[in-house]
């Protein structure tokens, strides 16, 4: 387990400095330089003071030199300040929205595994039934629903016209005041509209996956032995087949941290919840360019830390990754 | 080669799904097509005093915060769902071919290289690289097709890379190479054309995701700019008059998921028919 954890990390490390090349590619992107922002409405700038800032930027240095510039900064944490008008360090906005966006995307995982997987697996057993038509007809719907339209329509139902959940924000104006158990109720009166709508498309996905995996685990010879030493279905389902047909799922869900990580600017900005894609796409419509880049990069990087995440813990339900891999 | 055709498309005619989705299709190709003759009113003609009208036969999807129809902004938001779906499209097939392809037939260190760049770019939220795109560019249709196709060609690349690393050892690519064709015709001439299926697959649905794409940027404002209408912008409005005015959150999003089920019906289809697997 450890050299395979081990071989795991170091592989990341080419993609990691992988990931840095590219956003600092996406950064040079930009017309002109990142100070133009600073500099060019502003009627005070002569052309020293312009130069002055470049120079304090490192923008009049070549490219390669720049970039490890950068890269040694973000080593130890450091993004630069924002352009906002706050100018606080990247990171500490960054750290104090990870949270919000964090706890919402591991609720929403945790409902579309205990929707999805029942979902999946009793349309598999019993293939071809009403039931199974009925999820395949949900999971089409899901494919193909604007995350951000769903919002909205719930909101409307939800909050407008039934008004019994609010619409925006992650805690009401007299939070402060409530006790204990109202706070939580009240957050979690906050949460259920956004949490339901960042699992829906997950949702279809996975219960799909998880179809098809059961489908395919039924058809093994394994499966037949356990019938015919005279098992029970529900043994040969729940102990025989699920466990096996689970394996892939864990990969499944490490690969849709990206996906719900940038999903997470959609709704948190909808919903108005203050975590990273919101600050994200604040970050984008003022061109906070540091804040963007600071961004990028740790969203990537969870992401790859959810894919070795997944790895290990494939590893460890299945023993014969870590033979053979 | 004929036969090969005509047996996919008696195919295709006999799947009923994969039929409704080529008729959704086909249906808005036309409407954006013939948008001008369509419309029942101009899409940006404002006339204040009919601000916010409910729906009715005379507005039948109702009337926006300046008073235009909702309807016609939604016939004419069809040209610019489809032409972002097919130029994205075009763009990521095309680099996921040529690097699919090039990966699979050499393989070795260009393969690795090409490979490990896949790797690095699916870790990027695909959603977060676009907005900083976009951020550091300027939205505006193009950009945005330009965009939506450069971040979303890892998975042609994968599919197209594997058929080559089958089909490369096939007698028939051994028989042509020995023949002396060029690297260029093998690869294009004799191994892309048996390497195609999954690609049109994934094309197909590839549409219906940047329809979706486009539709999320537009409404975030950092799409297509109004006054032009596009289905995402029309659904900013609907947002911003929640409250009020219904009609606006409900008809333009309608429009996209019509036309995102349209092409995955058509492109899960097309997966049955090509996927001997699935046959009976």
């Amino acid at each position: 387990m450890g050299p395979y954890i081990l071989k795991r990390i170091f592989l990341m490390i080419p993609v990691l400095l992988g990931i840095t090349i590219l956003s600092f590619g996406v950064m040079k992107l930009a017309p002109g330089d990142p100070t133009s922002i600073l500099t060019d409405l502003n009627p005070n700038m002569n052309k020293e003071a312009v130069e002055r800032i470049r120079a304090h930027y490192g923008l009049d240095q070549p490219s390669y030199v720049q970039y490890f510039k950068w890269l040694k900064n973000m080593l130890v944490l450091d993004f630069g300040r924002s352009f906002a008008s706050d100018n606080r360090p990247v990171i500490d906005k960054i750290v104090e929205r990870i949270p919000i966006t964090l706890l919402i995307n591991v609720l929403s995982m945790i409902l579309i595994l205990i929707v999805a997987i029942p979902l999946g697996v009793m349309s598999a057993v019993k293939q071809n039934s009403l039931f199974d038509k009925g999820t395949t007809v949900f999971v089409f719907i899901g494919f193909a629903i604007p995350t951000f339209w769903l919002a909205l329509l719930l909101m409307i139902l939800f909050g407008v016209k039934l008004d019994w959940l609010p619409i925006s924000g992650f805690r009401s104006l007299d939070y402060p005041s409530l006790s204990f158990f109202e706070k939580i109720f009240d957050v979690s009166k906050h949460l259920i509209l956004p949490i339901f709508v960042s699992a829906f498309g997950g949702l279809a996905g996975m219960s799909r996956y998880m179809r098809s995996n059961m489908l395919e685990v039924i058809r093994q010879d394994y499966i037949t032995t356990a019938r015919a030493k005279g098992l029970d279905e529900r043994t040969v389902i729940f102990k025989h087949a699920l466990r096996n047909a689970l394996l892939p799922v864990i990969t499944l869900l490490g690969l849709s941290v990206p996906g719900l990580i940038g999903g997470s600017v959609i709704f948190e900005t909808i919903f108005a919840i203050p975590g990273m894609g919101q600050l994200f796409y604040q970050a984008v419509m003022m061109r906070d360019y540091p804040t963007v880049m600071g961004i990028l990069v740790i969203g990537a990087v969870l992401t790859l830390l959810g894919n070795l995440l997944a790895d290990v813990m494939y590893s460890w339900a299945d023993p014969r990754i870590r033979v053979s891999g | 080669m004929d036969s090969i055709y005509g047996d996919f498309f008696r195919r295709l005619a006999r799947n009923k799904l994969a039929m409704v989705g080529l008729s959704v299709v086909v249906i808005l190709c036309l409407v954006a097509i013939f948008a001008d003759r369509l419309a029942p009113y101009s899409p940006t003609m404002i006339d204040t005093s009919k601000i916010l009208v409910e729906p009715s036969w005379e507005h039948p999807m109702g009337t926006d915060i300046l008073g235009r129809d909702v309807l016609s902004r939604i016939i004419h938001g069809a040209g610019v769902s489809l032409s972002v779906g097919f130029v994205a499209v075009g763009i990521s097939t095309l680099i996921g071919v040529v690097l699919g392809a090039v990966a699979g037939y050499y393989s070795g260190m260009v393969d690795r290289v090409i490979m490990r760049f896949v790797d690095i770019m699916l870790c990027f939220p695909t959603f977060f690289l676009i907005l900083a795109v976009i951020a550091f560019l300027q939205p505006s249709i193009w950009n945005i097709m330009i965009v939506i196709g450069v971040t979303s060609w890892m998975n042609v690349t994968r599919l197209v890379r594997a058929e080559f690393l089958s089909l490369r050892e096939r007698d028939f690519v051994l028989a042509a190479i020995s023949q002396g064709a060029s690297d260029l015709r093998v690869i294009f001439a004799h191994i892309l054309p048996n390497a195609m299926a999954p690609v049109l697959v994934a094309a197909t649905l590839g549409v219906a995701a940047a329809v979706l794409v486009e539709s999320s940027l537009s409404f975030l404002g950092l799409g297509v700019q109004p006054p032009n209408p596009s289905w995402g912008n029309m659904l900013t409005e609907g947002k911003d008059n929640i409250e009020i005015a219904w009609w606006l959150s409900l008809f333009p999003g309608l429009a996209i998921f019509i036309t995102v089920m349209g092409y995955n019906l058509l492109g899960e289809g097309i997966r049955d028919i090509l996927d001997p697997r699935l046959r009976q």
